[in-house]
């Protein structure tokens, strides 16, 4: 429910596919090979037999850019080159931008060369979309940037009545015309196909057709049930340095099995401050408290739960959070937050019924590990979700202290890190 | 009705709900109740797949809400909703949300949904601006404007609503992103204020169809609002829209606002809040730049959400010390009668039932027949025999008994197409009847005359021997009383061409009931009768009723009294009707596979026998 980026592999191989039903004389040909860890280098070839007669370029293709200043890009190489240069990367560690992360994808294509470098994007905002183009792309776009044209297509006007020809023309003389083409072309590619953000950066001409060297894109994933056939099997790769655990990863496949909502990110396995707040709201309020207080180190966890998840998702979910904090003892003991605002429809008990479970079930660990636990939250049936977590309390034999809507929402917060952490 | 531009919603507002959410709309009818509305605020509702009626409460009574398929139709049918709380999902949310845009009657249209793309809602938003109307949403709750009107499930329960004082206006206008922090807002400003004039989540989704500013603008505008409190979030720059508007002088009224996120520089990049808009992409989104912005341009921001309602204080106590704002009279609020299902549920109320019932419990994880899973049924292969023991016995039968009335069954299954049940079924079968009318047409000829005796056999012959009669007294006593022996004659067979079906019976029982006794007494019956008469041996009817007895009195299962109440109650006829089913779903189905035309009787099969003219004529 958000904008993801995607791989450049797939931007282009959409492009490849999809841009010649808006352009008929689109002549790109998509010769694109992803590598990752498990690929058959050999099979691949086999599959693409360009890669074995071209020239090509290799670069990763791990949502992240500025590849050719971090000197991760080999250009006009053969494939031996190529595995050589595979060889020697895949699985290296290598810091980006200040975060640290392993190259475990990479894209091949054949080597263009070129003179010129273009420069188009697209991106998206309130009133409608913005078109980017120049003349002068690659890595100088930025140094030139009263060079670009600016193009402002209204959300509901849309790009058909809109002439490019004029402005591209004092830039781009010759090219102008299959330039505006191309961009009239591509602005209905992305609006069509479901894309929040995309760049090229740079595309040439290679004879008189256009191809695209550099390109980066987000999709709306909310976009999904209307662009099921055309993105077909497309992965959303996480972000660069960011591998999902075991445990994320499981309650990502929960949430997308049901119409609630249930996110978890460990930020800090070792940290002492762990929280289950429902909605997606409060979840911010409570992790601001909590940095406020002085003890964004000790955050463990960032995540949330709302949408009337049903008793077995809470089970799951707070299982595994409890799982997750009890494997490190810390002697200073720790906490586990229960939040959450007032709910409008999401039962409480029902929730909690979910929670109590899980509670019971860890309890020798929760005992182990010194963990206190507090409690707010208000909505339907918080009485007796209350209750059932005060019952819970007394028979758990860990600490529970409970507050309701009486109590304000972050209150439990101070109480929490100043009353149990020290 | 003319509304001011800034009113969204006021004690008069009439809505359209679209999608059948019926604890919604019973939600937002129980809020106009205690508001004291002088009639419902939903119009009508929108289902698609059913136009109709729909009832739900108001108050303790019950009225009757229309339900349309289109929002064409409801629409034309009610002019004066202006409102439509759009509940349809993410897929389908984008067309009917543009669908009741284009109606000139509907003003503002609140959407639900999560998971609308951003593309569709930039759509709806604009669409929204050129025409001069309001889409609160997508991804949110929606709002509500105290004691006058409620979108959906806002505010949670009754208790909630009465707790914040939901059900009269305060002087606070208040407008956040996020739907679960609303209720939550609407608690802490009743605790430190007069309370809520109107509250909306525009939702937590890059582009909302109204913005944070759209809302504030509304309550600058509107009089009876004197200040304004805001919840943003970080991402978008949707704040600065404010921000600018502060500097503008085009919000006068106090505004409290804080922007939620500050937590996210120390928290990795890549971290996606759980709001899709919830991103900052530079550092002007931030939620520290923000609130920076704010104070710098005179909002009344707190140092943390901690403080949000202690700044929602003193700027109220401001007000009440200028003389804007002034304390008022609480309202009589009224009740809300509990909810039957909801009481039920908590064990506060109880109520006698009208039906009892012993033979199955379908509610549970398993279907239970008597008490007994279905699972260990199947996997004891209890068989037709051991179901008919539970369902109608409620008893596990041993073996031998739950085979006999397999046997039983088996036996009377049919009895070919010329006797009434077959023929009657045939005959409706081919008048063009379906199998359930014309397996009736069959069943409804079973009584006294026709497989019906297997009842009165055995009552007959159990009373003769318990009262010690002889076979002798006994035939003796039914010839006195005028009355032919139940069981006893058959039409066709005779002592010399003996029924097959009777010495099947008879054999089984001899192997394998512990005792026959009955059967005994009645063949000594049959000795007697037959020496009058050839045809009137035991029949089969006779022979299964005298031997249901023999089972039950001889196999321990069951106790006098149950024997006895079996009889009277007519258990055994149910074996015959239940048999007999099979045979005439048989012909039922018969004749329709060969197409079998409407059935006449033959004239030449029939005397007509006319009465004179004279003889009809009155006679006095």
């Amino acid at each position: 429910m958000a904008q993801r980026g995607i791989r450049e592999y797939d931007a282009k191989r959409l492009l490849a596919k999809y841009l010649p039903e808006y352009l008929n004389d689109f002549s790109y040909r998509g010769d694109l090979a992803l590598v990752g860890p498990e690929t058959d280098l050999e099979g691949l070839a086999n599959t693409n037999p360009w890669l074995r007669t071209e020239r090509l370029v290799v670069k990763p293709d791990q949502l992240f850019g500025k590849r050719g200043k971090y000197g991760l890009v080999l250009l006009d190489a053969n494939w031996d080159g190529v595995k050589k240069y595979l060889n020697e990367n895949m699985g290296a560690e290598v810091v980006v931008g200040g975060i640290a992360g392993k190259l475990t994808h990479f894209l091949i294509e054949p080597f263009i060369p070129h003179d010129e470098e273009l420069y188009v994007a697209i991106s998206s905002d309130y009133d409608g979309d913005n078109i980017f183009i120049s003349p002068q792309g690659g890595i100088s776009v930025e140094e030139n940037w009263d060079r670009v044209i600016r193009v402002h297509v209204d959300a509901l006007e849309g790009i058909d009545n809109m002439d490019l020809r004029a402005q591209l023309e004092r830039s781009l003389a010759g090219k102008a015309a299959s330039v505006e083409k191309f961009v009239l072309a591509l602005y209905q590619f992305y609006a069509e196909l479901g894309f929040a953000y995309l760049e090229i950066n740079p595309f040439a001409f290679h004879g008189s057709s256009i191809v695209p060297l550099d390109m980066v894109a987000k999709l709306d994933d909310a976009e999904e049930y209307w662009q099921r056939k055309r993105w077909d099997s497309l992965a959303f790769p996480e972000p660069f340095g960011r591998s999902l655990s075991r445990e994320e990863q499981f309650i990502k496949d929960l949430d997308s099995k049901t119409g609630a909502s249930l996110k978890l990110t460990i930020l800090n396995p070792e940290g002492r401050v762990w929280t289950m707040v429902a909605g997606g709201g409060a979840s911010v309020i409570y992790a601001d408290t909590i940095c406020d207080l002085g003890y964004a180190r000790e955050m463990a966890n960032y995540g949330e739960y709302s949408g009337d998840p049903n008793t077995e998702e809470t089970y799951y979910y707070t299982k595994t959070i409890l799982d997750l904090m009890t494997r490190h003892i810390s002697p200073e003991g720790k906490v586990l937050l229960i939040g959450g605002a007032i709910a409008n429809f999401t039962d409480v008990a029902k929730t909690f019924k979910g929670v109590v479970m899980a509670l019971e079930e860890e309890k020798e660990k929760l005992q182990a590990a010194g963990v206190k636990i507090y409690v707010r939250r208000g909505g339907p049936n918080f009485e007796q979700g209350l209750k059932l977590m005060r019952e819970e309390g007394l028979k758990l034999g860990v600490p529970i202290e409970v507050y309701g809507p009486e109590t304000h929402m972050t209150r439990i917060v101070p109480l929490a890190l100043e009353g149990a952490m020290q | 009705m003319s509304r001011k531009d800034y009113v969204l919603f006021d004690k008069k507002t009439k809505a359209f709900v679209y999608g059948y959410q019926t604890n919604a709309i019973q939600r937002m009818l129980d809020f106009d109740y205690i508001c004291n509305r002088e009639s419902p605020s939903i119009s009508a509702i929108i289902n698609p797949s059913r136009a109709g009626i729909h009832k739900a409460f108001w108050g303790t009574k019950e009225i009757i809400l229309p339900m349309y398929k289109t929002i064409a139709l409801a629409a034309a049918a009610y002019p004066e909703a202006d409102v439509m709380v759009n509940f349809a999902s993410h897929r389908s949310a984008f067309e009917t949300t543009m669908e009741a845009l284009q109606e000139g009657s509907i003003r503002t249209v609140a959407v639900i949904a999560e998971g609308v793309p951003e593309r569709q809602s930039r759509i709806m938003s604009a669409t929204a601006r050129k025409l001069g109307k309001t889409v609160i949403g997508p991804a949110t709750v929606g709002g509500m404007a105290a004691g006058a009107f409620r979108i959906g499930n806002t505010a949670g329960t009754i208790e909630n609503i009465i707790a914040s004082k939901l059900y009269r206006p305060g002087c606070v206008g208040f407008v956040s992103k996020s739907g679960g922090m609303l209720n939550e807002a609407f608690n802490i400003i009743s605790r430190n204020s007069d309370g809520i004039y109107e509250g909306v989540a525009i939702g937590g989704d890059r582009y909302p169809g109204s913005n944070l500013l759209d809302h504030i603008l509304r309550y600058e505008a509107n009089p009876a609002i004197k200040m304004i409190a805001c919840l943003g979030e970080l991402g978008g720059e949707d704040e600065y829209k404010i921000i600018q508007a502060l500097k503008e002088g085009r919000i006068t009224k106090p505004l409290v606002a804080w922007v939620t996120g500050t937590c996210s520089p120390v928290l990795p990049a890549s971290v996606q809040f759980g709001h899709a808009g919830a991103k900052a992409d530079t550092q002007k989104e931030t939620a520290q730049a923000k609130n920076d912005a704010f104070r710098e341009a005179g909002a009344y921001v707190p140092t943390s959400f901690d403080g949000y309602g202690d700044t929602v204080r003193l700027v109220y106590e401001m007000l009440l010390e200028k003389g804007l704002v002034k304390k008022f009279a609480e309202p009589q609020v009224p009740r809300i009668p509990a909810d039957y299902g909801k009481s039920l549920a908590s064990g506060d109320i109880r109520r006698p039932t009208t039906f009892i019932c012993t033979v199955s419990d379908d509610r549970g994880e398993e279907l239970l027949y008597a008490g007994k899973k279905l699972s260990s049924v199947l996997d004891q292969k209890m068989g037709i025999g051991g179901v008919i023991g539970l369902l109608w016995f409620k008893k596990e039968l041993p073996d031998y008994a739950s085979q006999f009335i397999e046997l039983v069954l088996q036996i009377v299954a049919d009895h070919g197409s010329a006797v009434s049940g077959a023929h009657n079924s045939i005959v409706a079968s081919c008048a063009g009847k379906d199998l359930i009318s014309s397996l009736c047409s069959g069943l409804l000829t079973i009584g006294p005359r026709f497989g019906g005796a297997i009842d009165d056999a055995a009552r007959e012959f159990k009373r003769a021997k318990e009262t010690g009669m002889t076979p002798e007294q006994f035939v003796g006593d039914m010839k006195k009383r005028g009355i032919n022996i139940p069981g006893i004659g058959h039409k066709i067979k005779s002592v010399k061409n003996p029924d097959k079906r009777v010495q099947l019976l008879i054999a089984y029982a001899r192997s394998n009931f512990p005792s026959t006794g009955l059967l005994n007494y009645a063949l000594q019956v049959e000795k007697l009768t037959t020496a009058k008469k050839g045809n009137l041996i035991l029949n089969v009817d006779g022979c299964i009723g005298i031997l249901f007895l023999d089972l039950m009195s001889s196999c321990g299962a069951f106790s006098k009294a149950e024997i006895d109440e079996v009889v009277r109650l007519g258990y055994l006829n149910g074996l015959f009707a239940l048999g007999r089913s099979i045979g005439l779903i048989g012909h039922i189905l018969d004749q329709k596979r060969l197409g079998a035309r409407l059935y006449r009787h033959p004239a030449e099969d029939i005397a007509y026998m006319m009465p004179s003219e004279e003889d009809i004529q009155c006679k006095r």
